[in-house]
Parts: C-alpha cells; structure tokens; sequence
C-alpha cells in the first residue's frame, strides 16, 4: 500500500510539474511580458533593464526555477489587467467557486445516484425510460444553456430566484461564505442546479451502467441462488459493488465541477475563479491565467489522491493481505 | 416419494426469429440422498436444466411447459418471493467459477452469516457459529480466524469449499452442481468432488451433478441422465450407463472414454455435431449422426423407453422391435 | 466468410434501425438539420450577413405568430434586423461544420496514436498513454479554453480563418485521446492473434498488418465514439463561442448568436437567444440518440 501511494505522489509531482512548465511557458512565449509592461514604443536599454531585473535575461533552468518556487508560495505576479497581485484576486473568489461547485456535486449525488440505480433495477419500466430520455437530453443541452433557460423561467418570467451574483455573504476567517445566509441560498439556487444538471446526468447514467454490469456478474447469481432477498442482492451486492467504480468518477467529477463551474459562473456573473479565468482568457492575462491553471491542476491531483485513498477503504483487495497467501 | 421430480420440462427463448426450444420435454426425478449425473455436450441443456429448477432462468428465457416438483409441491409456478425461499433453504447451488461466484467486497463469514439468517431463525452469534462449524466441516484450516477474510485471500480450490460451504448453510435437501469443477486444477478436483460427495451424504442432502466429465460421474453418482439437443436421451443407473448403454449416442459418448485396460490406437468420435437448437431435426434429434438410423428415427420422436435397466429416447427399443 | 458476416451485419443492424422510432426521428432530425446547414444559402429566407438588406426598423421583431411580428422575419429579427431563422440556418452551418472537422482530425490523429501505440509498444506505447491519461485527467472544456485563450493570446488580431483554426485545433486536441485509448486497447488483442503473428512471421509489413487486419476490427467502437463525439465537439463549440473564445462574432456559430441573444434576454427578446439554442439542442440530441442506438445495435448484450 505505501509503494501504492508512494507511485501515486510522484505521478501527482510529475503532473504538477508538466503543469507548471506549460504555466512557465505561458509565461516566457506569449506575449513579452515586457512589452505588457512597458507598452509598445519602449528603448532597448528600458527593455533590457526591466529584462534583467525580471530576471528574464537567466537560464530557463534557472527561471523555471524561481517560477516554481514562487508558484509553490502561491505568488504569480501581479494581473495585467486588474493590476492587482494575482494571488489577492484567487483567494477573493476562490470560495465562491468551492461554494458552488460543493452544494453542486451534493445535489448531483443525492438524485443521481437513486435515479441510476432506480433505472438499473426497473430496466424497462415507464419511469427508468422517463429517466433514460431526461439524461440524455441533459447530456445534449449545453450548461450554458441550461443557466440561460432557468434565468428565462425563473428569473426572468417568475422572478422567484435572483439572475446574477452571490447575494449576502458573511466573511469567517477571510473565507466568505454565502450558505449561512437565506439570501445566500436564494443566490445559488440557479447556479447549482445548472451546475448540477450535467454532472447529475452522467451519475445517473454511470451508476445504471455499472449496476446493470454488476447485476450480471456470477457472485449475483450466486447471491440469488442462495435465496437472499432483493433488499439484499440489490442494496448489498450489488450496490456496494457498484460504488466501487463510482467513487472514483464521481471523485473525478468534483474537479470537472469546478472547471465546468467556468460556464455556470459567466451566465450568473458568479464571482467566482471561473469567472476571473474567463475574463483572464478574454484580455490574455497571463498571470492570472497561469495561477488558475497552477490552482486547478492542484486540486485535481488532490481529489485523485483522495479518490485512491478512498479506494482502499472501500476494495479490501487492495487492503493489505492480512493472511499472506492462501 | 422422489425428492425433485421433473415433468415434461420446455424452455424457450423467445426471439425475433421465431422462439428458440432450449429444452424439450425434459422428464426426471431425484430420491432423497441420491446423487444424479447429468452428461452432455456443451449446448445440450444441462445447465439450463439446472436454472430452470432453481427459479433462475435468464430472461428472456422461460417455462413454457410442465412441472416441476419438489418434495410434491409444485414449484415452478410459485409467486418469486416464495421461489426466493425456497432458494438456498431446499435448493443449493454451486457454480462452476468459484473466483468469480463470490462478492470481491464481502467477507466469507459476512456471506455465511447473511445466507443462515435469510433462511434460519437464529441469532447473528450462532449464524457465525454455524458458519465457522461449516467451513470447517469444508476443510477449511483455522476457520474461525480465516472466517473474516476476503475472497481474494483464498486460492481456487479453497474459494470452491467456501461455496460448498454457503450452498450447505441453510441446510437444504438437493443441491445443484453445474460444472463444479470445471474451473478448478485437475489435482484439486477430485478433492472437491469427494468432499461435496461426502458433505451430502452426511447431511441426506440430494445432488444433481452437472458436468462433461464421465469419469466424475463413474465414481461420484448413482444415476446418470444423458442429454441430448435440449432432451434427455438416456437416463438410468450410472454401472449400467456406462456399461450396457441402450442409446446409440451413449454409447458413442462412452466410447469417447479412454480406456486404460484396452490397448487401442484411436480414440473413438461421433461424426458430425450436435444441431444447434434452430435447427433440430424432425424426429430423433440425434438420427443425422446415429449409426443405426432407420425410417421411423426421422419421422417420429421417441418417448424414454425402456431398454433393460435404463430407460432411452429411442426406436431401437421400441416394444416388439422398431429395427425393419 | 467476412462477405457472410457483414451481410449478417448489415441486415441485423438495418433491423434494429428500422425497428427503432427513436433512431428513425433521430435520424431524421439530424438529415434536415443537415441538410439545411448544407445548403444554407439557398434554404434560408434572408442573407444575414448581407449588410445592404439590413435595416435597423426591423431590428428586436418578435416571432411571426406575435401581433407585432412579421411575415418576412418568421422567427423574429435580432438587434441589427438581421432575420432570426437565416441566422440559426447559417450558424448551424458553422457549428456543423467546425464540429465534424474537430471530430475527423481527432478520429485520424487518435486512431493513428492508438495503432502505433498498441503495434509498436514500447516506450512509445508508455509515452503516449501516460499522456492521454493527464488528458483524461482534465476536462475537455478546460483545455479547450486553455488553448483557445492562449491561442488568442498569441495572435490576438488574427484572421478568421486562423480564429477557426485554432477553434478545431482545441477542440480536436482535447478528443483525440479517447479513439487513442480505444484503438490501442483494440490492437493489443488483435497483435498476439496467430493470424497477425503468422503475416508477422511471413515478413508482411507492420504498416500492411495494421492497415490490413487491426484497422478494420477497431471501426465499429470508433464509429460509435465519434457519432457521440459529433455531439459533443458541437456543443464544446457552443460553449467556446458562448464564453467569447470561439467563432469569431463575424461568423457566428450557434454559440455565439447564443452570447448575443443572451443580453436581451431581461429585456424580454427570448428569441434571439433561444431559437439558436433550440437548434443546438435539436442537433446535439439527434446525434446523442443516433449514438446511443448505434452503440448498443453494434454491441446486443447491452441492451
């Protein structure tokens, strides 16, 4: 298990460092950062100054380098557009987006999983077709569009919930949070259950597929054969075998929220890091884009390292083999 | 009174080229304690035989004919629930894949003790006291210490005897072996095939064994059904099956048997293949391939007739002598 | 041998379409939507990139079947007069038409990387799956952004053409690994076969065996991915282009009338926005249902 987990930290290390050296390069190839500085009519010897104090006159080892150490300190320079120091900006929206995206996946999680499984079970009844139909139009409806038909309805026509921003929010300890407020929660309605949609959808889908799998499998029958109750086959067998795989794309899913939480954030103006990536990509602000991509990549290493960790708790296969051998 | 008794037995398949006839007009019975061979070639209905009887046939496949008798109540019209209780508590089963018949995430003993109190009313404690006298009555060194392990920490032949041990764990009175070896090392075989043998005999428990291999049936069974294209071409007692067979497909089944007394250079071989089920041939499902073939095998199918000491499916032993 | 089996193929799978509505309106959908697309400068009622028609009197119009709609403008006209319809009919066209590129361009690419992966092996091998493996773990949208943002940083006053260019570059360099995966997986089994081994051991040439025997065996889950995959480059487009990294406003594709659309949306012109999304949707789900039959027609035990 430690050899497990030991392989797994260096493929996190090796895929933070691929991920840094493109952040690096963005840096170094797109654009001068001294011409984003200076403007365009500058001297030679204005350059080459501004050059050296940068640093950028160094060996790429070297700046490669000072851009890890700094990036491992969080600090990315200051955004060109904003003018504002770009790790400043990340943390002012970083809860904003881990916000969403959590009471997201929650919601994802809590109607996905029992419609797939519902659909596993009653394969072939009204309903799990009524279920089959709803995901696939959920899978073929864009997320932005999800978001700009719920802002029609129930914004725009209704005027139940609120079409942009974040509402209330109460700061604990520099993380600000908008879920202990009611005008909080009247915020992220929308933008959660557009966020939501998608990724519930593919639950659904992904949980009938594995149970449908799992239902077929030898120890099932088995299981039926010894006369156990469908509770039993169905809700214990089955199931927790089908949770196996799940966990980890749901694991997974958690990062492709927060990516995806880019769309949901623009159609809501959701002050959130997406929205700063958008805006970013938008006015080729470099920095900010190469923090944000630094950030994300960090937190998907993290939930792969968890969703592995998980996997031992749930597999005893991969449990230590406590009897040594046979 | 026979333990199981099979009547007329048809299953079929419904499907969008017309219904597949898997089993025709299967008829055999069981007596308590006694264990039945049932041979055949891949295809010939033998496992199908056995899901049939315990209430598992594979959808879209269905009874569509007869009855099926356990201990003289008819089963196989019984509402799933009461199916359900009858699985496991009267009918065990064991499957021929032992690495595969077994939860990868559940202990041996979380499935023995889940089993027992399905169909027992006894409290969690004895449930695992139970478990831990079966699996060592399976040959099961230190059970009550490898009772909490998982599947994977047994080899083959050991996850076979945890099988064994969860068939037997409510107790029942007929178990259904399908291949129960198939999958196994040939060393470890005839291990298991001795300890299901003896397991059933000190419990009373019947056995249907389904297998391809006649040699287990030599040493293991009583009686010996013969199946044939989805129908039993012969059925009786297993000395006389193998040594006085009345079908000409038994006995060119036992001529595929080496012999080690015999010096013989060649192995005997039935020419031709069995039909697949689209295409079963009017009369004698086996008159394409059969040495003695005659006009009535390709017009009339024959009922199990008797033939001595067995009772065969064919014109051969027709009363007053079918051969013109 | 193989004439007999595809026939068998061919009658099975035409069973299994003609027995299935949903693949039939699927199909039909997806054939008018392509059609229109196709031939949308003689389809569509106006021209809305003609400049000399427009007319701001008719700019912000309703739908025809509103009093104050009009007859010419059947499904409303948006800020600047163009005409609604015309404009889904050409957007459509350039969604369609971005899409399928991305999806033949990852289809090559991917096949090819799978092929040389699995026959060759190796470091190769090692090197191209660890690489789909960090791709996989990202979302397609988020690279997609990346190299489009980055894209347009580069050439920030770029040409059309190299606006799309790099459109289909992001979009296909996102979906190549899953044909990657698929076709190497595929190869794997069909290289230890004895009739590969055995053309191996006569001397024919990798390329021959490849193009030969692998290449056919791996076209039936390659079909099926890239008929989803249709779908999702269209809507990963759309979603580029809504966010402003996509079809240039000048051409627009679905998702850009959408991102237009989208800011008169409190002032009561749902048309604008929703009638190109519609189309989006009515496209993306034809497709998404084509592929859903398609898979399990090709593979019964799903079913």
């Amino acid at each position: 298990m430690l050899a497990f987990i030991l392989r797994r930290l260096v493929q996190a290390m090796i895929v933070m460092i691929t991920v840094a050296l493109i952040a690096f390069m963005l840096f170094q190839y797109v654009g001068d950062p001294v011409t984003f500085l200076l403007g365009q009519d500058v001297t030679p010897e204005e350059s080459r100054a501004l050059r050296a104090a940068l640093g950028l006159d160094q060996p790429f080892v070297v700046q490669f380098w000072h851009f890890l150490a700094n990036a491992a300190q969080g600090e990315f320079g200051f955004s060109l557009r904003q003018g504002v120091k770009v790790s400043t900006l990340i943390a002012e929206r970083f809860p904003a987006t881990i916000e969403l995206a959590l009471v997201a996946a929650l919601l994802a999680l809590v109607i996905g999983v029992p419609m797939g499984v519902y659909a596993a079970l009653r394969r072939g009844s009204f309903l799990s077709q009524v279920f089959m139909t709803i995901s696939l139009l959920g899978v073929s409806l864009p997320t932005f569009l999800i978001g700009i038909l719920l802002i029609l309805v129930f914004a725009v026509q209704l005027g139940w919930f609120p079409s942009f921003g974040r509402g209330e929010v109460v700061s604990i300890g520099g993380w600000t949070t908008g879920l202990l407020t009611a005008k909080g929660w009247h915020h992220i309605t929308l933008p959660a259950v557009t966020l939501a949609i998608f990724q519930l959808t593919l639950i659904m889908r992904l949980v009938r597929a594995e149970m449908l799998e799992v239902l077929r499998t030898d120890y099932i029958k088995f299981a039926r054969a010894r006369g156990l109750t469908d509770r039993a086959v169905h809700f214990g067998h089955a199931l927790k075998n089908t949770l196996v795989p799940v966990i980890t794309i749901t694991g997974l899913q958690l990062g492709g929220l927060i990516a995806f939480a880019i769309i949901t954030e623009t159609v809501f103006q959701w002050p959130g890091m997406g929205l700063l990536f958008i805006q970013a990509v938008n006015f080729a602000d470099i920095p900010v884009m190469a923090a944000y991509l630094c950030l994300i990549a960090l937190i998907f290493v993290v939930i792969n390292l968890s969703v592995d960790l998980l996997y031992f708790v749930v597999d005893p296969r991969l449990r230590v083999d406590r009897a040594g051998g046979h | 009174m026979s333990l199981l008794r099979v009547e007329h037995l048809v299953v079929e398949f419904p499907g969008r080229r017309g219904t597949l006839r898997a089993l025709d007009q299967v008829s055999f019975d069981i007596a308590p304690g006694e264990i039945l061979g049932v041979v055949g070639e891949s295809g010939a209905g033998k496992s199908l035989t056995g899901a049939a009887i315990i209430g598992l046939l594979e959808p879209p496949g269905h009874i569509a004919g007869g009855e099926i008798h356990l201990e003289g109540r008819r089963i196989d019209n019984l509402p799933p629930e009461q199916m359900r209780r009858i699985r496991g508590r009267k009918i065990g089963a064991i499957f021929q894949d032992p690495l595969t018949s077994l939860n990868p995430l559940y202990s041996i003993g979380r499935m023995l003790v889940e089993t027992i109190m399905t169909h027992l009313p006894v409290s969690a404690a004895e449930a695992r006291q139970r478990a831990i006298r079966l699996l060592k009555d399976t040959g099961i060194a230190a059970a009550a210490e490898r009772i909490d392990h998982y599947p994977h920490q047994f080899s083959g032949g050991m996850r076979q005897r945890v099988v064994i041990a969860l068939a037997l764990a409510a107790e029942p009175q007929l178990i259904v072996a399908d291949e129960p070896t198939t999958a196994l090392d040939v060393s470890i075989q005839a291990q298991i095939i001795a300890l299901l043998k003896r397991l059933c005999k000190e419990r009373g428990a019947a056995v249907m064994l389904i297998t391809h291999d006649m040699g287990v049936i030599a040493e293991t069974c009583d009686r010996v059904a013969v199946m044939y294209a989805g129908r039993i071409a012969e059925i009786g007692p297993v000395h006389e099956i193998i040594n006085q067979p009345a079908h000409p497909y038994t006995r060119g089944l036992m001529a595929c048997i080496p012999d080690m007394t015999q010096e013989r250079d060649l192995l005997h071989q039935i020419d031709g293949a069995m039909p697949r089920l689209t295409a079963i041939p009017p009369g004698c499902a086996f008159n394409p391939r059969c040495e003695q073939v005659f006009e009535r095998c390709r017009q009339e199918r024959p009922e199990l007739l008797a033939a001595g000491p067995t009772r065969a499916a064919c014109w051969l032993h027709a009363s007053g002598g079918g051969e013109p | 041998m193989i004439a007999a089996l595809r026939h068998w193929l061919d009658s099975d799978i035409g069973y299994s379409f003609r027995s299935s509505p949903t693949a039939l309106v699927a199909a039909l959908i997806a054939l008018v939507c392509g059609i229109a697309a196709l031939f949308a400068p003689w389809v569509a009622p106006h021209n809305p990139f003609d400049l000399v028609t427009l007319e701001l009197a008719n700019a912000r119009l309703p739908p025809a079947w509103y009093a104050e709609g009009s007859k010419t403008f059947l499904l409303g006209t948006d800020d600047q007069g163009r005409d609604i319809l015309s404009a889904v009919i050409y957007g459509a066209r350039i969604s369609l038409a971005v899409g399928l590129a991305s999806v033949v361009l990852s289809v090559v690419v991917g096949v090819t990387l799978g092929l040389l992966a699995g026959y060759l092996g190796g470091w190769i091998d090692a090197f191209l799956m660890r690489l789909c493996d960090v791709m996989l773990s990202f979302p397609a949208i988020l690279v997609a952004l990346l190299i489009a943002g980055v894209g347009r940083a580069m050439f920030s006053n770029a040409h059309e053409t190299l606006a799309f260019g790099v459109l289909i570059l992001s979009i296909t360099l996102t979906g190549w690994v899953q044909y990657a995966r698929t076709v190497r997986g595929s190869t794997l089994v069909e290289r230890n076969k004895e009739y590969v081994q055995a053309a191996r051991v006569t001397g024919v040439s990798s390329l021959r065996i490849m193009r030969r025997h692998v290449l056919p065996n791996v076209l039936g889950p390659v079909l099926v991915l890239a008929t989803i995959h249709v779908a999702t480059a269209i809507i990963t487009e759309a979603t580029l282009s809504f966010l402003g990294v996509g079809a240039p406003p000048t051409s627009p594709s679905l998702g850009t009338l959408i991102r237009i659309g989208n800011d008169y949306l409190f002032s009561g012109e749902w048309w604008i926005t929703i009638f190109p999304g519609v189309m989006l949707v009515l496209i993306a789900l034809s497709v998404n249902l084509l592929g859903d039959w398609l898979r399990d027609a090709l593979n019964p035990r799903l079913r």
